[in-house]
Order: structure tokens, then sequence, then C-alpha cells
């Protein structure tokens, strides 16, 4: 691989880092409300960020035009977050502070993430609470009327805001309604099935994107002075993941090959609670809130291969092996360490269930403490969920649980403004890689996009924005546009001309598979160079013998796949690549070479502390690599210890 | 457990349809009903049919995406289910399903079993919403909800915006999903505000794309989100003094 040495400019304020945030929004320059109105700005992805960031810009002034693949804003998966919102509150009394916030979530992201941003996020976490409460989102109450908090993972402070078990479903629906008001007010222009399949580039600037209507197939360039990717993440490069089955990198992949760098694209999270997969035919793995781990309690036989039904196994027989092993934090330890202590029960043999393919989540002390109401209260919808898939009553029988990829820290290097390395492209949400290092904290997803959308991207946007009053955005007859169109349609064609024999999905499910199998948990020199081999070979494959029917001029679903499946193998290698160049163990990135003698995470912080940020050479791989040095002046490098 | 699936094909939303008849073999009856759909589409590629076109997202009930008529019932035969957690365990090996889009003029077809539910939206747009812009907000504190009213305004924020009150209805009336998004802020402090200029404007809009309320609950029975009918009283009532409430703005 190439490395450059050149470094990146995360453009981070100077001064402490409490003040950081206040400064730079002193230091941008202020677009004037009369000239708000002269900026196109174009939003792809209408899920929290994006509707939050679309719903606010309009709400200033700029005109607007938002794109979702999905019928309605409303979709997005933001809406499947079940457990709850992070925000330094402190409501409970408890020792909370935005301090402790941003050092929970530094450490818990394994000190590879940028402490300016995750200060900044802290900061503005409780504006989020604050702001949603006034949209009407129902937030779970006490009795005297104010706000509940539950624990989360990673911290020993209540610091959750939660609505049911359908938090994120009512904080998309809060950003859903204020960007249906800016589109009523006619501050938004909004296109529904709509997919966005290329950046569009001119003389280094973004200046406009191409827009397949996924109804009649019609392709459409859309010009604009900035655009912003808040696309959500790749986790469906495993085929089998708890995203919603249309989640794609297709947009920050684009974007990396028009020259936006792409961060640490083997951080992934591996999430501890998911039900585990029945059979082959399985489309994806739905997640159990990880609140449940506030009540719950993981355990799995003490003997290996030890087969009576769970009730029938007496308490003394059972290891709880995270109460155990992390006395501290127990239950609630971060996710990253979850998913592996899981991992390492069912190597054991001591897994649970048919396929022998999980652990316990069990019920039984806290229903015995606090009631089967309190419980129900609390989780019935999880529960309900939960039963509807295994046909299995969670309050008597444990739950099963394991480990399924959810999440992806990796995205779209950006800089404290939130602007990739394509000036006047930006990526929000889960699509950048700025605020979670190597490990998600859970609860801080819905936080990020928000703190996004609602309070950074409008206050950053304006720095760049200034130098271009009163320039028209790159007419759409142009021949950067009219090129990419070309690019585009062709690359459709040739989805369709391959006629071969294998479906999208057949593809997909074995990508999936060489990722879960050497780029998943558990990481290995050998695995991760094999890995590349293998991803290569059916990449090939897939160019070679793709089937997919029908036209490109209607609706049609496997074409629409076909087009992120593709993406996906790239980006499954760049995973590899990445994962393989990182000598390390750090949070969800977890290398069988780099572990200390009870089996955690061994980072090496002389030679690794750095963010990886690849840069797109055409596609005679490998990629250029640039490293961001990570600086930690606030929070000390140390072992992560949760015990 | 094998099975006979009677679905809708239609090509466009100009085109038109038909039921065309597929076996579908060696359905596993712990996959889901979604799941049985990908497996026919399997086959149907290899054999160089068109899959069946379909909505779905997130497949754990929650995104509103999926929904289809399962034997007649919106969503399938288990109560309180949207299609993606109905599983094939609920049928019997040799089952004859019928699978068709909902079935709505206001939501027309655009392809196969997938509708065009987009005047829901415009519903919204109407007023479904508290009109606070981005920082304006006082401390989330300062109002004290009673948790009561925070859970009954929570029953209502759990619709999913699957339509399938709206193919349920022998009317093809929007009534529960409008009066969800009422209740939901009707029902706390924060809506109060805009209350009745709020169900003036999403009624009337309603009332544009959809048929009216004559009070059969079937919607309540299809909900997949078991929201209840009683939410279609509240707003006709709020409906009704609004009409009161708006011609003395002052008396609110």
């Amino acid at each position: 691989m190439t490395e450059n040495t050149f470094t990146l400019d995360a453009r981070i304020p100077d001064g402490p880092i409490q003040d950081h945030w206040d400064k730079h929004k002193f230091d941008t320059k202020l677009v004037n409300p009369a000239n708000k109105r002269k900026y196109k700005v174009i939003i792809i992805g209408t899920g929290l960020a994006g509707a939050s960031a679309a719903a606010t810009l309009g709400e200033l002034g700029y005109e607007v035009e938002a794109f979702t693949y999905h019928d309605s804003a409303r979709r997005a998966h933001s809406i499947a977050a079940q457990g709850g919102i992070n925000a330094a509150k402190n409501y409970p009394n408890d020792g909370d502070s935005i301090y402790r916030l941003f050092y929970d979530t530094v450490k818990g992201g394994d000190y590879r993430s940028r402490e300016s941003n995750v200060y900044r996020l802290a900061q503005v976490s409780n504006e989020i609470i604050d702001q949603a409460a006034a949209q009407g989102v129902p937030f779970a109450r006490e009795y005297g009327g104010l706000l509940d908090n539950r624990s989360f993972g990673g911290a020993q402070v209540s610091r959750t805001f939660y609505a049911r078990g359908q938090t994120g479903q009512q904080l998309l629906l809060g950003a859903y309604q204020a960007l249906a008001r800016q589109i009523e007010l006619g501050t938004v222009t909004f296109h529904n099935r709509a997919e966005m399949l290329d950046v569009v580039t001119k003389e280094g600037r973004a200046v406009g994107v191409i827009i397949r209507d996924l109804v009649t197939g019609e392709v459409t360039p859309h010009s604009a002075h900035v655009v912003m990717l808040a696309t959500g993440g790749y986790s469906n490069v495993y085929f089998l993941s708890t995203n919603a089955m249309a989640c794609n990198g297709t947009a920050a992949w684009r974007a990396h090959r028009k020259g936006a760098f792409f961060a640490n694209p083997s951080f992934t999270q591996i999430h501890p609670t998911c039900i585990p997969a029945s059979d082959e035919h399985q489309s994806k793995l739905t997640l159990m809130s990880e609140s449940l781990r506030n009540d719950g309690r993981i355990w799995v036989p003490l003997k290996d291969g030890d087969d009576r039904a769970p009730n029938d196994i007496p308490e003394d027989e059972r290891d709880y092996y995270l109460e155990r092993q992390y006395p501290a934090f127990g239950n609630l330890v971060p996710r990253d360490v979850a998913s592996r202590a899981a991992m390492r029960m069912i190597d054991e043999n001591r897994g649970v269930g048919p396929l022998k393919n999980g652990v316990y989540l069990d019920f039984r002390s806290a229903i015995g403490r606090l009631g089967k109401t309190k419980i129900e209260e609390r989780y019935g919808n999880l529960f309900e969920m939960y039963e509807r898939i295994t046909d299995e009553d969670p309050y008597t029988v444990p739950m099963r649980i394991y480990p399924a990829p959810h999440y992806t820290m990796g995205g779209l290097w950006v800089d404290y403004n939130l602007m990739t390395t394509v000036p006047g492209l930006y990526a929000l949400g889960e699509a950048n890689f700025s605020d979670h290092g190597a490990n998600r904290l859970g609860a801080s997803a819905l936080m990020q996009g928000l703190a996004d959308g609602y309070f950074v991207i409008p206050y950053t946007v304006g720095e760049y924005l200034a130098d271009w009053l009163n320039i028209e955005p790159v007419s759409t007859t142009d021949t950067v546009f009219t090129e990419a169109i070309e690019e585009v349609n062709q690359r459709t064609e040739q989805f369709l001309s391959i006629k071969g024999n294998r479906s999208v999905d057949d593809f997909h499910r074995e990508l999936g598979k060489i990722m879960i199998e050497h780029v998943g948990l558990a990481r290995n020199r050998e695995g991760l160079q094999q890995a590349i081999q293998k991803i290569k070979a059916v990449h090939e494959e897939f160019w070679n013998d793709l089937k997919v029917l029908g036209t490109s001029d209607s609706l049609n679903q496997s074409l629409e796949r076909a087009g992120r499946v593709a993406d996906f193998f790239e980006i499954a290698e760049l995973m590899a690549i990445d994962a393989l160049n990182r000598e390390e163990s750090c949070g969800g990135h977890f290398r069988l070479e780099h572990q200390t003698e009870d089996g955690e995470a061994r980072r090496d912080d002389e030679n690794f502390a750095y963010v990886a940020a690849w840069e797109w050479k055409g596609e005679n791989w490998p990629q250029t690599l640039h490293k961001e040095q990570l600086e930690f002046e606030y929070v000390a490098l140390s072992q992560r210890s949760y015990k | 457990m094998d099975l006979s699936l009677k679905v809708w094909r239609q090509a466009g939303s100009d085109e038109r349809g038909e039921f065309k008849t597929y076996d579908a073999k060696n359905v596993s009856p712990e996959s889901s009903f979604l799941e049985m759909l990908d497996q026919v589409n399997e086959h149907l590629n290899a054999i160089g049919e068109e899959p069946i076109a379909f909505d779905d997202d997130c497949r754990e009930g929650i995104c509103g995406m999926c929904g289809v008529m399962v034997n007649g019932h919106p969503h399938g035969p288990q109560q309180g289910t949207a299609t993606c957690q109905l599983h094939m365990r609920k049928f019997a090996d040799g089952d004859s399903i019928t699978i068709e889009p909902w079935r709505a003029s206001s939501m027309p077809v655009v392809r196969d079993l997938i509708v065009d539910r987009s005047p829901l939206d415009r519903i919204i747009e109407a007023g479904g919403y508290v009109s606070v812009n981005t920082g304006a907000a006082p401390d989330a504190n300062i109002i004290a909800i009673p948790k009561e009213a925070a859970e009954a305004s929570m029953d209502a924020a759990a619709c999913i915006g699957c339509a399938a009150c709206v193919a349920a209805c022998p009317n093809s009336a929007a009534n529960l999903f409008t009066a969800a998004k009422i209740n939901h802020l009707s029902l706390l402090p924060q809506g109060q505000p805009e209350r009745w200029s709020r169900v003036v404007a999403m009624v009337e809009t309603m009332e544009q794309y959809f048929g009216s309320c004559t009070n059969f609950g079937e919607c309540e029975a299809a909900c997949p989100k078991n929201i209840s009918i009683d939410f279609i009283a509240m707003m006709n009532r709020d409906y009704i003094k609004a009409q009161f409430k708006n011609l003395v703005k002052t008396a609110q």
C-alpha cells in the first residue's frame, strides 16, 4: 500500500477544549439572513441527521433540496433505534456532566476519536433533548412529570432519555415533522423514491448529484452550492446485520471515488444483544435494545455442552460471566467487550439454543425484584417483538441473544466543520467517521445524528458558503453533469447486460459470509489476507455472472440492489485492507495477534493513535493511506478497564 | 412446508393487473412472511420471471414500509403485527395464500404490491408538528407533563404510517392515521398553541384525499400497533370545538 505522511488538517480550533465550539462559532463567517436564500443546499438521506439538517437549514432560509430512496422521510433506519439518546443533563443528580459524557465517549471509543469533536457533541447533547421535548417527542416521564433516565453500557451514570423502546422512532418523527413543516412552507423541496448514484465535482469541488427516480428510472442532474450526505452506515456489507434491508454504502462510496477520503473503514460495531440466526433463509437480524442489559442478566451454563432447558439449570451451575469478569460494570460493559465475551463463551462450546449460537439474557431476578408489570412497562414492546420472532415467552424463558453487525464507526473523513476532503461536500451522522472512535457507546448514535443536523452543520456550513455569494451553482447542462449521467447510465445498462446465472442476493450473501468470518468480531492477518483474495474473486464473478431481469426505465428492485452490492464489494475490500493495516486491537477492531493475557484488546498508541483515511486512486488498487494523528490532551490514554 | 400463492402482479400504475399463482416449496416455518417472498423471488429470478416487487425495509415492524393484504387481512391474520413480523409458523403446510397490495383509490398501485402512500405525508405537512425552530427550545424539564398524559400521547405516537388502516376501511378513510398524529400532539402541553388550527388543517387535507369515516372500526383491528379508535372520537371532538375556537381566538 502507498502511505502518505501529509497531515490532514481537521481544522480544530485553538485554546482550551471547553471553548473550542464557542470560539469556532464566533470565528465562522455568518451568512446574512437575506443572503441565505441565494444558496442552494442538497441533502441526501432524510434520517435523523438528514431530516434535522434539512429542517434547520430550511428554517434559516437556505434553499434546500432533500432526497430519500424511501417513499417517505419517516422510514429511515434511525427509526429502529430502540433504547435511547444520551445527554449530559444530570437530571438524576448522579454526577454527570458535559465533561463526563465527553470522557466516557472518548474512553468508550477506545481512544480513536477526535477529542474536540466529541467535546462538542457532549456540549450540544442537552440542546437536543430540549429541542425534541419542544417538538412534542413523548419521552418517558417520572410521576412528578419530569423526564426519566435509564442507564446504558459504558457509563456509570443514568443519562439516557427514552420513549419506551421506540426512541429512534419518536426522534425521527420529530425531525420528519420539522421537515414536513419546511416542505409546507416551501423552503425545502423534497424528492421521495429517489436514489443518489453519483456526486458531481468540478475543479475538485462538489457541485451537485445525479439522482435516479426509482419509480420511472429517470436519471436527472441536480446542482447546488453544497452537497450533504446523511446516508448512514455500511453494516449491510455483512449481508446479515441489524440494518434495514435497503441500508447501503453507495452514496458514501461514490463520494469516495470522487475524492472524499474514507476513514477507519474497519471500525464496525458488532452489537451484543441480537436474536441469533435461525436458518439459512434469514434475511436480517433483529436487535434487542441494549437497555435490556439494565435488568437482564447474561449467562451460559457452567459446563460445556449442557443441553438442559435453561429453567432446569440451577443457579450454581450458571456462569454469569460478565458479572464475574467485570464486577464494576457487570452486564453494562460496552458493546465490544460484551460481544467478544459472548463469542468466547460460544467458542468454548457453552453456547445455547438449537444452533448453539446464543447466550441467555435472563429477567428472572428482575421480575422477582420488580414484578412483571414493571418489566412489561419498561420493555413490553421488545419482549413482544422477541416472542413474535422466536415463539418463546421471555417472561418465563430467558431470551437468547448473539452479537450481530449493527453500526459502522468508520465513514467519510470530515474536518471539524463536517466537510469531507472534497470542498463543498459534507457528511453527517453515521455516514461520517468523527465521534465514536473504534467503538460507539449505546444511545450515542441518535445523539450524534441530531447534533450534526440540528446544531453543528447549520453553523459550520457558513464558512464555505460565504465565498460563493452571488455566484450561481454550476449549470446542470455543464459537461461535468452530462458526463456523470452518461457514466451512471452505462453502469445501469451493464448490470442488465451481464445476463449471468446468479441473483444479486446470492452474491451479497456470499460476500457477507466472507466478511463475518474474516472481518467480523475477531480478525487476524492470515484471515484478512484470505478475505481480500476471496472478495476480489467473488467481485469478479459478480461482474461476469450476475442476473438482473427487467429494465432500467421502471421500478426494478433487483437493479437497485445490484448497484448497492457492487459498491459493497469495494467497501469490503477496503475494510479488510484497513483491518490488515491496523496492527493493534482497539474497540470493535479486534486482532487476535494483539490481545492481553485475559483476552482484552491491546492498543498500540505509539504507532496507531491515528485516523486511517484512505484516498481512492482509481480502479487499480491499492489506495493511498493518509494519517490524521490523534492528540489526547484531556483524556489520558490508558487501557480501558471495566472491571 | 409447501404453499400455493396467488399474487397480484401489475407492471405499473397505468397497466392492467392480474393474479398469478406461484408455488412456494420447502418454506421453513421459522421464516418470516417476507423471507418466504424473498425465496419465491429467488426462484422467479432463476427461471427468468421478474421478481415480485414489494415494499419493506426494517423487517422489525417499526419503519412502516411494508404491508400487503394477506388473505384479505391487512398485514395478515395476526393481531398487532406488521407483515414483516408475521412468521410462517402461523400458516399450515399446503395452505393457499392470496397476496394483494393495499387497495384505495388515493393510494394507487406503483408496481405489484407497492402503492403510493404519499397523501399521508401531505396530511402531516398540513400541520402534524409543533412549529418550533431549532434552537428556540426552553429547558426540557421546564414543563412537567403528567406521566399518564405522556403515556397516552406515546400510545398515539406509536403509529408507523403503514396505511393498513386505510386499506382495511371500506371507505378508504385515513381517520386513524390522522387522529393518531393529532392526539400525539394535542395530549401534550407543547401541542396546545396550535391545537385548534392543526386539527382543522389536517382533517381538511385528509378529506381531500381519503374517504369518510363511518365507524366500521376495521382500522383498529388492522393496526399493527393496536392504536385505539378512541383517538378518532377525540379528533372529531376537537374538530367540532375548533369550529368555535377558531372564531374566537382570544378565548382559547
